[in-house]
């Protein structure tokens, strides 16, 4: 049996790629090193374990998708969708991300170093002791958290541009929380969100995640964890339910 | 008030003489319409919806029920429905929400279609006596087998892809726990089993007293990614992509919060009493290459031992977007046709958008065919299958197996009253609250479901062997079979039918 | 639908083929193998200033001698070639594709201000909807397209791409949904100086096509995408709108953005909705647009899908996916995600 085991992914087909993974995994390996990725989509996708991934290049989309337990740590960009519909286990990100990061995540955290695209966070859920955490260094675009129904995104505006995040921050909102440092305008909140300054037990339940993730990326946490930040939770548990009538 | 109330509905009235004041009418109205006060039964016609329980449970058929009791002035553009909807908007400034299929006195294309039969040039086959094959295979096909020699020997060189094997070409469709109830699901379940047949688990996740059909469920995965996990995915014997539904294309669904009970919560992942929304779009989904990014990752995460079907609403660009679909390595496009049922869904969409399921099929057919694709998909019809009859015309136009919805819950006690989404079926169907629930006794209802399936099976032969035909291959796309019964030129001209007579 | 790709060299110094071929082939997964394409500006240093009209014909003997006719009504043709093509296993040639360098005689449109560019709309327009069996897909001065039903990599071989060199290059991944298989659906569509290669579905289509078939474009390829090709050639060359403009009409802000906006910029947006609400593009859509100058990539109002850009030296790399960029180019510094309805560009200097 062999602790590490690498794999040159050079011109690989995902499939193969994720068949060595899975052999790999089988063979009880507890940390994978791929070199050269480019562009290979659904890494790990549906993987369980308790396993270290370790993607050095440019993953294609849906790294980790339905991924239920192993960590992945990407050293590049990654394109859309990282974590969609992720299980459990972690996804670290040395770098940005596309849109539609996190897309429907159930559970599990995903760290990105610097900004992610559009959508981020959409229709994360949570149930029991499964709640997604959401960590972004840099910024995210327009419909952060759209349709969230659970969860947390944890926004750290590090790079100083911030607000940044243009319309309809949690649109449609109806569960689980957004936390942005910086400041937020009313006008760039979606239907049915509604932000608030950070309570003392928030601040105290971001620490955490503040420090792991600057550990994950050899951060200073001091200028993070004491700043200003805004948290934005449903308006109303039911946001779209005054829309209808019925018929009879 | 300047309104006023709008005429009743439907007046439910109690023969006196013949009721024996037992009673059961109270206990059967989940919404209240009877009140026993000393030796006499009062009704409250207004909160009738016409599910009929009270009737059938009446041992001295003393309850009469008539529909629209009050007119209004006939008019033909000015129904009654369009005024009541205005009194509505008028009182609410809403969206109204209705249930049930599409409420629009449309032409029905399968009742314009008759089938044939053999007379004298050739046999008819007697299906009791001769072999009758109804047996489908759903899933990708090769275009062409690739054979070696070897050693003298001929080996087969092609893999063929994973199928799905139903002994007959009537499944059941996707209705979500939630929306139906756990009994319901259990007595579907059971009688797919019994028919080698398959069902959809709908959006709302695989309850654990469903494992043990699991071979025969097809599990569904749609915008909301509700109870989707790994365990879930590889559990399914195959899985459906929701895109949309005929009731209601271009929509997502809603789980209103009251109807995410304990046990909903936890085969959906969410907490109890949260709405559960599905997006109008998958969000991974904009376009069609994104479609194939979802089929692809689905295979990938089960290791391409589960076929994946597409399930799209019948639109007037089916024909073509059906055929993206058949090259996203999805092995199956389920079509379903603006008749098809639903809990709830806006009015507006259920009676006005899409189109019907007899267009859709031909056109789709067609245009796959014209591709030189048709191998690459099965199709499925859905969306208004009331009969064995629709079966084998819809099977002729190019389908190769149904998924029926609304004629199963209707097997079951159902009686189309279209208030699914009050939550109080009394036939314990749409329904979570136990008391009701319990009414469905699945020994029975499964019963009920699997001989419908074995009725329409037995139909379904009997057609074919008339015609001629002993295998379902023969009938599929056998458009030569129908002919239009006072259908329109441009209509035939889709199905690609020729008129009576002719 | 599909997988784009773009880059310009603001220099113009020139690439051959070989990059762009590479960076299309890492997005397969993006495309079906049943269209691929490339558009490359300064590809005819000998003819470059000729309209090099490309057409793909079902059967020279019979229809060519008819645009020749028609062409020759209109102006002279100074050389004509088949454009060589290699067989390929995975490419059935169904058509001759071939190309004429032209000149219009430009006295014969005296009523024009852009005489040349509008016989060669005229023609191209005229030839489409009227010859049978002949498409013109490609009419601009030094402006290459190669285009047909295939992986991009068997396309790119088929045509020898890397035999081509030029200071601006797009590349089209095509997924159909509809006309599979028919050349003309491939991407990039050109029309004159503009090169259009599109991922997405234009929901508006029957909008805008309406609207610019009023000002006498006609739309004959059965898709979405020639109706940019159109409206970049109507807002920019006729209109004499700035590229930023142009596209700030075809995906512009929402109302609530443009109430917020300073009064001047508010009235402007204003006039440009009221004027151009027709123009305005709806659904799904990343684009690169290209002409002699520039190149400029823009996605749809609310992004619903991928484009990413980079840079290296005097280089703009634009694409669907980052990996398809760094296959190009592994040195490409930050990759940059555009806003929604925000133009990247690039310009040739000088
Ligand atoms: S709602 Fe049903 S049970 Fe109640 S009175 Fe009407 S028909 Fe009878
Ligand atoms: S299932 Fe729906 S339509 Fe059928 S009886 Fe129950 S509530 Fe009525």
């Amino acid at each position: 049996m062999v602790d590490t085991i690498r794999i040159d992914a050079k011109g690989m087909h995902y499939t193969p790629l994720n068949k060595a993974i899975r052999a790999a995994v089988a063979s009880g390996a507890r940390k994978i090193e791929l070199d050269h990725v480019m562009g290979q989509r659904f890494i790990a996708d549906g993987l369980r374990g308790n396993v270290e991934i370790v993607i050095n290049g440019v993953p294609g989309g849906d790294l980790g998708m339905f991924m239920s337990g192993p960590t992945c740590i990407v050293h590049g960009n990654c394109e859309h969708a990282p974590g969609n519909t992720m299980d459990s286990g972690t996804i670290v990100i040395h770098g940005n991300a596309g849109d539609a990061v996190a897309h429907s995540m159930r559970g599990g955290m995903i760290f990105v170093r610097d900004d992610i695209g559009y959508r981020g966070g959409i229709h994360m859920k949570q149930y029991k002791e499964k709640r997604p955490i959401l960590v972004i260094g840099g910024s995210a675009r327009a419909f952060l958290g759209e349709y969230m129904a659970g969860g947390l995104i944890l926004i750290l505006g590090r790079k100083g541009k911030f607000p940044d995040i243009d319309r309809g921050i949690g649109s449609g909102i109806h569960g689980g929380k957004i936390i942005i440092r910086g400041s937020v305008t009313d006008h760039n909140l979606g239907v049915g969100a509604k932000k608030n300054d950070l309570k003392e037990e928030e601040r105290q339940e971001i620490a955490p995640l503040i420090e792991k993730f600057t550990g994950f990326f050899g951060l200073d946490p001091a200028p993070l964890l004491n700043d200003r930040y805004y948290v934005i939770t449903p308006s109303s548990a039911r946001p779209f339910a005054s829309k209808y009538t019925w018929e009879v | 008030m300047s309104i006023g109330s709008v005429p009743l509905r439907y007046r439910i009235s109690v023969d006196h003489d013949q009721c024996m004041l037992c009673g059961r009418c109270v206990e059967s109205c989940p919404y209240g319409v009877f009140r026993k006060e000393g030796e006499h039964i009062h009704v409250n016609s207004r909160v009738c919806v016409a599910c009929h329980r009270c009737i059938s449970m009446c041992p001295r058929d003393a309850i009469s029920l008539v529909e629209r009791p009050v007119d209004y002035r006939s008019h033909p553009l000015w129904t009654p429905q369009v005024r009541e909807a205005i009194y509505n908007q008028a009182r609410t400034g809403k969206i109204i929400l209705s249930g049930m299929g599409n409420a629009q006195d449309y032409p029905v294309i399968f009742d314009r279609l008759v089938l044939d039969a053999c007379q004298v040039t050739n046999p008819s086959i007697d299906p009791l006596r001769e072999p009758m094959e109804l047996r489908t295979y759903l899933g990708k096909k090769p275009s062409h087998l690739d054979f070696q020699k070897i050693d003298g020997d001929t080996v087969l060189e092609t893999k063929l892809s994973p199928n799905l094997m139903v002994e007959t070409p009537i499944m059941i469709g996707h209705m979500s726990y939630g929306a139906i109830s756990l009994n319901a699901q259990k007595s579907l379940a059971r009688a797919v089993t019994e028919c080698g047949t398959f069902m959809g688990t709908g959006e709302g996740g695989l309850h654990e007293s469903l494992y043990p059909y699991q071979n025969h469920m097809i599990v569904q995965v749609a915008s909301g990614r509700f109870g989707v996990d790994i365990n879930y995915l590889e559990r399914g014997a195959a899985i459906e992509i929701k895109i949309g539904q005929g009731a209601k294309p271009g929509l997502g669904g809603h789980l209103p919060g009251e109807k995410v009970c304990a046990d909903v919560s936890c085969t959906r992942m969410i907490p109890e009493g949260s709405d559960a929304i599905s997006p109008a779009p998958h969000h991974d989904i904009y376009s069609i290459e994104d479609l194939k990014q979802l089929v692809r990752s689905l295979k990938e995460a089960t290791e391409w031992k589960k076929p994946v079907f597409v399930k799209i609403a019948a639109v007037h660009n089916s024909a073509a977007i059906a055929a993206g679909i058949a090259r996203s390595s999805a092995d199956a496009v389920v079509i379903d046709g603006f008749r098809g049922g639903t809990g709830a869904a806006p009015r507006v969409f259920r009676d006005h958008v899409g189109i019907p399921i007899e267009a859709a099929v031909a056109s789709v057919d067609a245009k796959l065919r014209s591709q030189g694709i048709r191998n690459e998909v099965s199709i499925i019809a859905s969306g208004g299958i009331r009969e064995s009859a629709d079966v084998a015309k819809v099977i002729a136009l190019g389908a190769d197996a149904v998924y029926i919805g609304t004629a199963a819950l209707v097997a079951m006690g159902c009686r189309v009253c279209g208030t699914c989404y009050k939550g109080l079926c009394p036939w314990g169907i749409a329904t979570q609250r136990p008391d009701l629930v319990a009414r469905l006794d699945p020994d029975v209802a499964s019963a009920n479901v699997a001989n419908l399936i074995h009725a329409w099976t037995l139909e379904l032969s009997e057609l074919m062997g008339a015609a001629g035909i002993n295998s379902i291959e023969s009938l599929r796309g056998n458009r030569d079979r129908l002919r239009g019964y006072l259908l329109d030129e441009s209509i035939m001209k889709i199905l690609d039918i020729k008129t009576v007579g002719a | 639908m599909c997988g784009i790709i773009g880059v310009i060299d603001r220099t113009r110094q020139c690439m051959d083929g070989t990059g762009i071929r590479a960076a299309l082939s890492q997005m397969d997964e993006r495309g079906s193998g049943e269209g691929a394409g490339y558009a490359v500006y300064g590809a005819f240093p000998d003819f470059k200033d000729y309209y090099a009209v490309h057409v793909f014909f079902d059967n020279l003997h019979e229809t060519k001698p008819l645009v020749e006719e028609e062409l020759s009504k209109w102006g002279i043709i100074e050389h004509q070639e088949a454009i060589p093509t290699y067989d390929q296993p995975n490419i059935r040639k169904v058509h001759f594709p071939w190309r004429f360098f032209f000149k219009p005689d430009s006295h014969l449109m005296p009523w024009s201000t852009t005489p040349a560019d509008d016989i060669v709309t005229h023609l191209v327009m005229k030839i489409n909807s009227s010859i049978p069996g002949a498409l013109v897909y490609a009419s601009g001065k030094n402006v290459a397209v190669f285009k047909a039903s295939g992986w991009p990599e068997d396309v790119a071989d088929f045509y020898r791409i890397q035999d081509y060199k030029g200071y601006l290059w797009l590349g089209h991944n095509r997924y159909p949904t509809n006309t599979p298989g028919w050349w003309g659906g491939a991407h990039p569509f050109n029309l004159l100086h503009w090169s259009v290669v599109h991922n997405g579905e234009i929901t508006s289509y029957g909008t805008n096509r309406r609207y610019i078939e009023s000002y006498g474009y006609r739309c004959s390829m059965y898709t979405d995408t020639e109706v940019v090709a159109y409206l970049f050639d109507l807002l920019i060359r006729r209109h004499g709108l700035s590229i930023e403009t142009a596209v700030k009409a075809l995906a512009p802000p929402f109302w609530d953005e443009i109430d917020q906006m300073p009064e001047r910029d508010k009235e402007i947006m204003r006039a440009i909705r009221l004027t151009y609400g027709s123009a305005l593009m709806n659904g799904p859509f990343a684009i690169v647009v290209a002409n002699h100058d520039s190149m400029v990539g823009f996605t749809d109002r609310i992004k619903l899908r991928p484009l990413v850009s980079g840079e290296l030296g005097n280089r703009l790399y634009i694409s669907s996916e980052e990996a398809a960029i760094r296959t190009m180019e592994p040195d490409v510094g930050e990759i940059i995600m555009p806003k929604a309805g925000e133009p990247v560009i690039g310009r040739v200097r000088g």
